[in-house]
């Protein structure tokens, strides 16, 4: 369709025709986009994949910390595992939707005919994807610096999706609540104390012992003790970190669903 | 050529009744009435008139407190699921991801339509072929302004939410803006825009609705509200030091006259061909010629200022 304009050429019509694409094709299109803005971010590569292929690469060559019997790398792979998935699902995810919030694209969102529960639906899969690129990258690493991993398959997808869900709460939460500058400061702080005191690099028994129950009960160290658990030691089911996990994951996405601000 | 005003009698597109909206102890939306549409309605006011919280209760985005609010027949907050695939919205500012590409955000919003525009097309329309793969964060000011427009109109609305829509932008750049809104009403979308502009809303708008203090004042054609201000103006310049006292005698009694500056006349009042004719016969008795005799019809700005005693651009 095309109308004359003033200057005589033919122009496109405006005519309204209103309509939303169907859902499938709006989810894919916002999960695509999401993905696409975080790869393309510096600061988020540096975060999910460089910081935790450095660790992978430097603990496992270098005798600094002291991970207790058996080969470094199959202490450590597992607790990458658990820090990649803490810092797409966790850091990452706060410091963008922080962001989003503050320069209006969830507002603008908010008007188009993309619904509120597919925007999140979106967000959600687009951190699947990059957990499954940062997983495949720090596997191929770890295989080649001679990790041997064990256990059921099953049980290592069910605690990554569950540590995904308790870190998307917890990060979406402070996106949707805090300013995005203080989100940036806190995620970032919050990721090095986690690295630090949750099991990923340095073993939770050297922590004195009212420490390490206390310790024992966060998200990352649910997340990084059951990794070993299954992946080092070949546990079947690791009932006590999932369980951790879940209950994480229902303060966390429920505290999120309910203060949530859009703008 | 397209350009009939939009259908009379037609259903509004927009319907405000009684709305009230506070933010703490400010009230900013004070039971507002407002019908619009369809054609494109320009909401004018000072700044902190509540033009943008009007147009963010039309939105969605807002839910007010008391009365009822109506968008193409639909409750904007209740039925947002139905009436969001319907409109476009340009916000003020913002609304795109800081690492996005202008063209990578226009067709990712045209995606989540069903029969969206051809966005190369409205790319070259709104002058943003240069930037397409700029990083939103590296737009100009008045690309990003553009680029807000064609994500407003992208989606094939029926109407149309611009709030400031050309706060920002060069003399061309306003120009080509205004010329897409009117294609846009040619073709039957409507438009609800708030603006600073006076000639703007007198350009563009089929409907001014001036906002003060939370409320709806006056609204009208640009037409109407000029007329139905106060008086016309006439103004003349001749010899210094005349006596105006007999023509304010031979005038009606409404009427005014005033020499504003050394020569310079003015008479106000009723305006009509037999007050042309009283002045001009007054000048031919004293042997004045009234040069540069004109006469002037309120402008938008004038009742503007008359209804709120504000400048618009405060």
């Amino acid at each position: 369709m095309s109308t004359p304009t003033a200057h005589g050429e033919r122009r496109e019509s405006y005519a309204p025709r209103p309509g939303a694409a169907p859902l499938p094709r709006m989810i894919t299109a916002q999960a695509l986009l999401e993905t696409r803005m975080l790869l393309r971010n510096g600061e988020q590569l540096l975060l999910t994949v460089v910081i935790p292929t450095l660790v992978l690469v430097l603990f496992s060559a270098v005798d600094i910390v002291d991970t207790g019997e058996g080969e470094a790398v199959d202490f450590l792979a597992p607790g990458v595992l658990a820090l990649a998935v803490m810092s797409t699902a966790f850091t990452g995810q706060a410091i963008a939707t922080g962001f989003e919030r503050r320069y209006g694209v969830l507002k603008r969102l908010g008007t188009s005919p993309l619904p509120r529960w597919a925007l999140m639906t979106a967000k959600t899969l687009s951190v699947l994807v990059t957990e499954l690129l940062q997983v495949a990258l720090l596997t191929v690493i770890a295989l080649a610096l001679g990790w041997s991993p064990h256990g059921n398959p099953a049980a290592v997808l069910l605690l990554l999706v569950l540590g995904t869900a308790a870190f998307s709460g917890l990060g979406l939460l402070m996106a949707g609540t805090l300013k995005a500058e203080a989100t940036l400061a806190a995620a970032n702080l919050v990721f090095l104390l986690l690295l630090v005191g949750g099991g990923v690099l340095v073993p939770l028994d050297k922590f004195p012992d009212a420490a390490r129950a206390a310790l024992e009960l966060l998200p990352i160290s649910a997340l990084s003790g059951g990794l070993r658990a299954v992946l080092q030691d070949g546990a079947a089911m690791p009932w006590r970190e999932l369980g951790i996990l879940a209950v994480w994951s229902v303060l966390g996405l429920g505290a999120a669903g309910r203060f949530f601000r859009w703008e | 050529m397209h350009s009939e005003p939009a259908a009379v009698g037609a259903a509004p597109v927009v319907r405000l009744r009684g709305v009230v909206k506070r933010y703490g102890a400010k009230t900013a939306v004070d039971r507002l009435d407002l019908t619009a549409g369809p054609g494109i309605t320009a909401v004018l006011g000072p700044n902190g008139a509540g033009k943008s919280t009007t147009v963010e209760i039309c939105e969605g985005y807002r839910r007010p407190e008391a009365g009822t609010a109506e968008v193409l027949g639909l409750d904007p907050v209740r039925e947002a699921a139905a009436l969001r695939p319907r409109i476009g919205v340009m916000l003020q500012s913002g609304g795109v991801y800081s690492g996005a590409r202008a063209e990578e955000m226009l067709r990712h919003l045209a995606k989540l339509h069903a029969h969206p525009l051809d966005v190369s097309a409205l790319i070259e329309r709104l002058g943003l072929g240069s930037c397409g793969r700029t990083p939103y964060r590296r737009l100009s000011g008045g690309q990003q302004q553009r680029l807000a427009l064609a994500l407003a109109v992208v989606g094939r609305p029926e109407l149309v939410f611009l709030d400031e829509p050309t706060a920002g932008l060069d003399p061309q750049a306003r120009r080509a803006t205004w010329e897409l809104l009117r294609e846009l009403r040619a073709d039957g979308v409507s438009a609800l825009l708030t603006t600073h502009f006076m000639d703007e809303a007198e350009e563009l708008a089929d409907d001014v609705a001036i906002i003060d203090a939370g409320r709806v004042i006056a609204q009208g054609t640009p037409e109407e509200l000029c007329r139905g201000g106060a008086e016309n103006t006439l103004r003349f310049t001749g010899r210094p030091g005349l006596d105006l006292h007999s023509l304010l005698k031979a005038l009606p009694a409404d009427s005014a006259a005033a020499e504003l500056s050394p020569g310079s006349y003015r008479v106000s009042g009723k305006v009509d061909p037999q007050l042309l004719a009283t002045v001009t016969s007054w000048c031919a008795q004293h042997g004045v010629m009234p040069d540069r005799l004109s006469v002037e019809r309120h402008s938008l700005e004038d009742v503007f200022l008359e209804l709120t005693g504000k400048e618009l651009r405060g």
